[in-house]
């Protein structure tokens, strides 16, 4: 008599498989999913609990409790592979960032996945193993998550929240209400980079350009800039609406105007000619690996000089200063000699990026 | 970005722009139109203005193929994809252009029309391709820029034997609205709108070339210059100005030559002529119903004219009373003058054309220039 194999179980299939149904409906598929492919990829001492929540140890920093900070970010980029990132590495970093942009040290994430029936299960694992990647190299773990599945056509792929978790250490005040007139601006690099590489991957748009995503985790170089002591005002990262959104909501939380100079402002050729051929404005378009730092002029030397320091600032620039103004005008004189306002996107500048 | 960079160069701007300053001629003004949205949108964008000197003032003229498209035509456009069950595929910026009933193209789309976003007629045929079984409808606007690769467009569906696409052509002509301004009382009889020369269009002219416009200069007496819509082109083109009305000159001259010839692009005309022809009339936003001003599809491709196709009809629809996009679309006002511009109109809700496309004289005043109002 054949012996029956208990709990048997046939391996994902990797090559051919795709999601379907099951794998959201809390039964043994569901278990096989996590299994061998979040948990595979994810695993740390937390996620391999496999508990409904993840129980973390007080955050503390320099041996004090500090303050939580706690921020969440929605991807739902199309396309989910592009030219330098993925979809996976993304939702890493844009919580990372989301994070560290306060001035606090990320520590843990959640992700959360909704996955479209009819996936490609290969296509998926990329994504984890982009992300498992991503979360090592930020040396910030995923510590939970859910996956739910929904009817094909009701999704569009993959969808991926993260929420990340940092702490904060005292005397570290960052926000965007704090830039007073005579403040520095400045950018940690060249702009577009991540919208442009999307766009030129996307479908009846597709062109050849030798241009990457900037995705990557800033908690680094943030780590590298608090160290100067500089007096830092506020840091944001340009996503969405790029420079021009970041800073008008600056200026509208701080009650300031701006000033940015044009020439200063670094796009690379790349960038430059795609958005003048698709009639864009980089100040407009997004970016996944770039942060705007707002502080004292007397410490945008020192500041700069260690951003330029780190790898993901090298191409740091001083790009403007803050002004008084009670309509909170962010202003640009323009490379030609004239002045203009830098407005607020009306609508879309791009159907979706991130 | 080579042949890009050399056109917005500050050095060679503040040159230009002491040689304008030095040609102006002590207590005479100089009101120059320029027609099209390109050339509005640089003036902003590099803030030009900034540059000139103030007895130079620039009149914001019709030539923004979204913001002289009336109600009744996107109203047209929305039907087909609400009602007709259409794919219909757009230009961008004619998504946020409002239209009857608090709708949008943008906002139709929300209530479930497939309305897609095409760069060029190309993905328009290709999604017809991709889609056999659905009708789809190329939502054709714009001035002869645009209106050559429409025609390739209906000529290649039917040579594809693509029996599920077709146009709904909106298509208007450059020297019908211009002969519309000169003719307008505020310019010929009331004076209200000193005209003393027209920046000629950039991308239109490579099309139609120079020629059309000697009628202009000889007729109404007004000088023309045609320029590209770089900033030094157009600053350029103002110095060429100033010197033409200095002179007692009236003639047509080409800053663009890089682009535009006499002629223009023959190969391109002669597609237009085979695929379409003058409409009779057609109602502008602004200018109101202009004879022969547009063009329609001819009857050799009535199967892929979407106006015959859908058996649709136009009915005019007139603008919000307050808004004074006609009068600015004519040069009889300054965006700023309109009760509604910066309140209740602005570019995330527009109640006027202008305020939609940056192009729009409205929109790019908003966007670019409003500081200059408050200062």
């Amino acid at each position: 008599m054949a012996e029956i194999k208990r709990g048997y179980v046939r391996p994902l299939d990797l090559k051919q498989g795709r999601v379907d149904l099951t794998h959201g409906s809390g039964g043994r598929s569901m278990v096989q999913l996590i299994s061998e492919l979040f948990a595979k990829h994810l695993g740390n001492e937390y996620l391999g609990q496999g508990n409904d929540g993840a129980v973390l140890p007080a955050p503390t920093i320099d041996g004090r409790v500090g303050r939580l900070v706690m921020s969440t970010d929605c991807h739902v980029v199309s396309p989910l592979f592009f030219p330098g990132g993925d979809i996976g590495c993304l939702s890493v970093h844009g919580t990372v960032n989301d994070v560290a942009v306060m001035g606090a040290t990320p520590l843990y994430l959640a992700a959360g996945f909704i996955l479209e029936e009819g996936f490609p299960l290969t296509d998926l694992a990329r994504i984890v193993e982009s992300m498992a990647r991503a979360a090592r190299e930020a040396g910030v773990p995923v510590v939970t998550g859910d996956t739910k599945v929904v009817e094909r056509g009701k999704g569009d792929g993959v969808f991926i929240t993260t929420t990340g978790v940092g702490v904060l250490p005292d005397g570290i005040e960052l926000g965007g209400g704090r830039a007073r007139p005579g403040d520095a601006v400045i950018i940690s690099g060249c702009l577009g980079d991540h919208g442009v590489a999307i766009m030129s991957k996307r479908e009846n748009l597709s062109f050849d350009a030798p241009i990457e995503s900037d995705t990557a985790a800033l908690n680094g170089l943030i780590a590298a800039m608090l160290a100067t002591g500089a007096d830092l005002r506020c840091l944001r990262d340009p996503t969405r609406g790029g420079l021009a959104a970041t800073l008008n909501e600056i200026a509208g939380q701080s009650g300031v105007g701006m000033m940015l100079h044009e020439k200063a402002i670094p796009v690379k050729p790349v960038v430059a000619a795609a958005c003048e051929f698709l009639g864009l404005d980089p100040l407009y378009v997004a970016n996944e690996g770039k942060l705007i730092a707002i502080c004292a002029s007397a410490d945008a030397g020192r500041l700069l000089a260690a951003m330029r320091a780190h790898p993901l600032g090298r191409e740091a620039a001083l790009i403007g200063e803050v002004l008084a103004d009670d309509h909170h005008f962010v202003q640009l004189t323009t490379a030609f000699g004239g002045r203009r306002i830098v407005d607020w996107l009306a609508g879309d500048q791009l159907p979706r990026i991130c | 970005m080579k042949y890009i960079d050399e056109f917005r160069d500050g050095e060679v701007a503040k040159n230009l722009a002491l040689s304008i300053g030095a040609a102006v001629e002590p207590g005479r003004s100089y009101s120059f139109m320029e027609f099209c949205g390109g050339h509005t949108h640089a003036i902003s964008r590099y803030g030009l203005s900034d540059l000139l000197p103030p007895a130079i003032r620039m009149v914001h003229g019709p030539g923004c193929p979204v913001c002289v498209l009336p109600i009744g035509r996107v109203d047209m456009a929305i039907d087909l994809a609400l009602n007709h069950g259409v794919i219909l595929c757009t230009y961008g910026d004619t998504l946020r252009i409002p239209a009857s009933d608090g709708l949008s193209l943008m906002k139709a789309k929300a209530r479930g029309g497939d309305i897609r976003m095409v760069y060029s007629t190309i993905d328009a045929l290709q999604i017809a391709r991709d889609n056999p079984a659905r009708e789809v409808v190329f939502f054709a606007i714009g001035f002869e820029t645009t209106t050559p690769p429409t025609a390739v467009a209906i000529q290649q569906a039917e040579t594809e034997g693509l029996g599920n696409f077709s146009v709904l052509c909106c298509h208007v002509l450059t020297p019908s609205a211009i002969s519309n301004i000169l003719e307008s009382p505020e310019v010929r009889q009331w004076g209200t709108v000193p005209l003393d020369g027209f920046i000629g269009p950039a991308h239109v002219s490579t099309v139609i070339g120079s020629r059309p416009y000697e009628f202009f200069a000889e007729e109404y007496r007004k000088p023309v210059v045609i320029a590209g819509f770089e900033p030094l082109d157009v600053m350029q083109a103002i110095l060429m100005l100033v010197r033409q009305v200095n002179e007692g000159r009236a003639e047509v001259e080409n800053e663009f030559s890089r682009a535009v010839s006499r002629d223009g692009n023959l190969k391109a005309q002669d597609r237009v002529a085979e695929v379409f022809e003058l409409r009779r009339e057609f109602e502008w936003r602004g200018l109101s119903v202009v004879p022969y001003s547009a063009l329609m599809i001819r009857q050799k491709y009535a199967a892929f004219d979407a106006e015959r196709r859908f058996s649709l009809d136009y009915h005019s629809v007139p603008d919000n009373k307050a808004c004074d996009c006609g009068a600015i679309l004519r040069g009889v006002k300054k965006p700023q003058d309109c009760k509604l511009f910066g309140t209740v109109c602005t570019p995330e809700n527009p109640i006027g054309s202008c305020m939609v496309s940056s192009e729009g004289a409205c929109a790019a005043h908003y966007s670019y220039g409003r500081h200059k109002d408050m200062h």
